[in-house]
């Protein structure tokens, strides 16, 4: 079986969560499959810009085909459409030029995927909202396998997003959460879909110790890993934590691990420790108190998994509804939503001995059971065996339905996405 | 922290959120630490002492009230009769209305016109008089108004300040009843773990095991008529002996802590009581799994903080310079064996 992993950045040192999800399901996968992953030039999210060379390389044993992208991203045009299809009534012609403003737009790749001659079985595209994965699924749609990476943002709300959920063959979903979301959006309950999500590759001994030598921390201290960023929480957090400072568990402090993308309050009890390796990474879970989620758009944290892979409980943002659900489902972990919430809820963490303990073997007992990699494998194992089923019984999909006609997709008839948004359910899933 | 009734084997992440947004609602005392209620006290304080701050707008509505002043009403003020009626300057008009009067009676009466408009007159000299006394009343009411607002704005600072400093006293008078709840669970934590090492043993202690209050022999006969109490000496060790003395000063000590502590099981959770039956761990944030304050009914806790007040047998006077008197501080009778 040859299989193809279409997304739209890949490398060993990019992160990102889609991405960092296909290189390792592409890793993963490779072992039972001919994997091929084909994606763009682009190493940076916001421009697109071509980076990486294009042609065939070799990551960590899987060859990657690269393809220039044709144009960078200009975040004026694109801020333009999207003000335009978010927020007031537009026609099905302005989402795909928001679609394309949004990037990256990279038509070799189409072609290679509508050429005859990779024969691909089947194609696993990353993240529904980008340019590849729409016209790659619509140009393959008895072939793709769609993994959306969707949040509850405002392009789940765009009239482009449920055609390709109702057209792929399957859809891997990262939660319970993200699989109510897409099928309340798109009606796609005939499409074979699995809860799968994402496992982690942890290290059987990381050194807390180790990670406290090398950047002199000491005492106790709450982790985030990630972007440093707004769209992450992070303002909220630092107001929340610095807010509550006097109530907060004595000596605890906030350590930072990631990119910094906004301003980092300057404080004694704040200690941002820049981008660092996995190894760092883990040991900073192993010697870290609990690990903090403030993001409020996540379709799954694979850092939360990491922290309840180690024992390590975690605080999150209840404003998310998938780590929400997260936390309520793995029994490891709480969540917050106000800053006394935040305050509350971090004390009880830390200094509630039985509460930590409970949480830490819940964690450690949530992943091994759903997130370990023998469980996710089989799962896209099985969903490949699926379609393959189908397959053979002349069984091919639904098929990705027709684009409006002329006059059609011209019409200003579509409701503003944030509307649709709005109507969509919300909460965790707990059943 | 976190008195949850949630067991470890079974943890509901929503019912914790509902006892932490509980917990978050009522907002006791004991939560707030001393600097914390003083910035709230503060806080509350500066904003109510400011005028400005004051939420009943009482500083707009009076200021309102002095600016809503009666207007100064005088409107022109006329005297009728009947020469006004048909006067003029000019004679020859005056004349001539007057001779021309009869027929004017014989389209309408005028004198009733005249009446009435005489009246009117009067009314609006009445009127006039009854403004300027109210104007003046209104500007007394003024001045004691202001009398009044001061009387009132104090009052709401005062009200306030005390309903403040109520509350700041509840919640310190919680919160200490909780630390000390906390000390004295502490301290008996400690109580247990003490080991005397050879040597540094109470000296306190007989040189003999106690002997049980049943087999305790017949007090010896009451000293001399001296009404002084006999300052208490200790003989020091023999020497050979010391060591098996201090094995049995311990061991009795060890025997009389356990004693205590049967005693003290009725009231108190003797440790290992925290694990359910079965091995399962104790419900979580238990204090004595929590090493903090807990956050139970601090009147019950100083209740039997109160009858534990005697158990104490270690405490720094006793095991430090009370090696010195031989008194039993356990709370009974001291043994006269000692002596």
């Amino acid at each position: 079986m040859k299989l193809a992993v279409v997304v739209q950045r890949y490398g060993a040192d990019i992160n990102g969560g889609a991405e960092l999800h296909a290189r390792y399901v592409a890793e993963h996968l490779s072992r039972h499959a001919a994997v091929e992953v084909l994606t763009t030039c682009a190493r940076d999210y916001v421009t697109w810009r071509d980076e990486f060379p294009a042609g065939m390389e070799i990551v960590n044993g899987v060859p990657v085909r690269r393809f220039r992208v044709d144009q960078p991203r200009d975040p004026r045009v694109f801020s333009r459409w999207s003000e335009l299809v978010f927020n007031h009534p537009h026609s099905y012609l302005d989402e795909l030029k928001w679609l394309s403003a949004e990037g990256p737009k990279c038509t070799s790749l189409l072609r290679h995927l509508q050429s005859a001659d990779p024969g691909y079985d089947y194609v696993f595209f990353f993240s529904y909202r980008y340019y590849h994965s729409y016209h790659g699924t619509k140009a393959l749609p008895s072939r793709a396998i769609l993994v959306p990476t969707a949040e509850r943002d405002h392009a789940i709300g765009l009239a482009l997003s449920p055609r390709v959920f109702r057209g792929v063959r399957a859809l891997m979903y990262n939660s319970p959460e993200e699989k109510r979301l897409i099928q309340s959006v798109s009606n796609n309950h005939e499409v074979p879909g699995v809860v799968v999500g994402i496992g982690s590759d942890i290290p059987p001994r990381p050194q807390g110790e180790r990670f406290r030598q090398k950047y002199g921390i000491e005492g106790r201290f709450a982790l985030y890993v990630g972007r440093i960023d707004q769209n992450k929480g992070c303002n909220e957090l630092f107001s929340f934590f610095l807010e509550g400072l006097n109530a907060l568990p004595r000596g605890l402090q906030l350590v930072l691990i990631g990119k910094e993308l906004l301003p980092i309050p300057d404080h004694p009890r704040i200690r941002h420790l820049g981008f660092l390796d996995d190894q760092d990474k883990f040991d900073a879970l192993a010697a870290a108190d609990l690990l903090l989620m403030p993001s409020y758009y996540e379709s799954l944290s694979m850092v939360a998994l990491e922290a309840w892979a180690l024992g390590k409980p975690v605080l999150a943002n209840g404003k998310c509804e998938v780590l929400r659900g997260q936390c309520v489902r793995s029994r490891a972990g709480l969540y917050y939503e106000t800053q006394a919430e935040f305050v509350e809820t971090l004390r009880a963490i830390s200094e509630s001995r039985g509460l930590n303990a409970a949480f830490s073997a819940n964690g450690r007992e949530f992943f091994q059971r759903h997130y370990a990699w023998p469980v996710i494998e089989q799962k896209y194992l099985d969903i490949l065996a699926q379609v393959k089923e189908e397959d053979a019984r002349g069984i091919h999909g639904n098929g990705m339905e027709p684009e409006p006609g002329w006059f059609a997709r011209r019409r200003k008839e579509l409701p503003p996405a944030n509307d649709v948004l709005a109507d969509l359910p919300f909460g965790p899933v707990l059943n | 922290m976190a008195d949850f009734n949630i067991r470890t084997d079974a943890v509901d992440v929503e019912q914790i959120m509902r006892q932490i947004r509980a917990r978050i609602e009522s907002k006791r005392g004991v939560d707030y630490t001393e600097q914390q209620i003083q910035e709230l006290a503060n806080v509350k304080l500066e904003r109510f002492l400011n005028p400005k701050g004051v939420r009943s707008d009482l500083v707009d509505q009076f200021r309102r009230a002095r600016e809503r002043k009666l207007e100064p009403f005088q409107p022109e003020q006329y005297a009728f009769d009947g020469t006004l009626m048909y006067g003029s300057h000019r004679f020859i008009i005056r004349m001539f209305r007057k001779l021309l009067n009869p027929i004017l009676k014989l389209f309408f009466n005028p004198n009733t016109l005249i009446q009435v408009l005489d009246k009117q007159t009067k009314i609006n000299a009445l009127y006039e008089q009854q403004f300027i006394l109210l104007r003046e009343k209104s500007q007394q009411r003024d001045e004691v108004d202001v009398l009044y607002y001061e009387l009132v704005h104090n009052l709401v600072l005062e009200l306030t300040r005390i309903g403040i400093e109520n509350r700041n006293l509840k919640m310190r008078l919680e919160s200490l009843s909780s630390r000390m709840d906390f000390d004295e669970r502490r301290a008996r934590a400690l109580e247990g773990v003490v080991q005397y090492r050879p040597g540094t043993g109470p000296a306190r202690e007989p040189q003999q095991a106690r002997p049980r209050p049943d087999e305790r022999p017949a007090p010896p006969p009451v000293p001399p008529a001296s009404s002084a109490p006999q300052p208490v000496q200790v003989q020091p060790p023999q020497p050979g002996t010391a060591a098996e003395e201090q094995a049995g000063d311990s061991n009795t000590a060890r025997r009389r802590r356990r004693r205590r502590r049967g005693r003290r099981g009725g009231r108190s959770r003797a440790p290992g009581e925290g694990m359910a039956a079965g091995g399962a761990p104790a419900e979580v944030g238990s204090p004595e799994d929590s090493g903090t304050p807990p956050h139970g009914d601090p009147t019950a806790d100083a209740a039997s903080d109160d009858a534990s007040d005697g158990d104490f047998d270690d405490d720094p006077a006793g095991a430090g310079a009370g090696a010195g008197d031989g008194r039993d501080d356990s709370g009974e009778e001291p043994d006269p064996s000692a002596q």
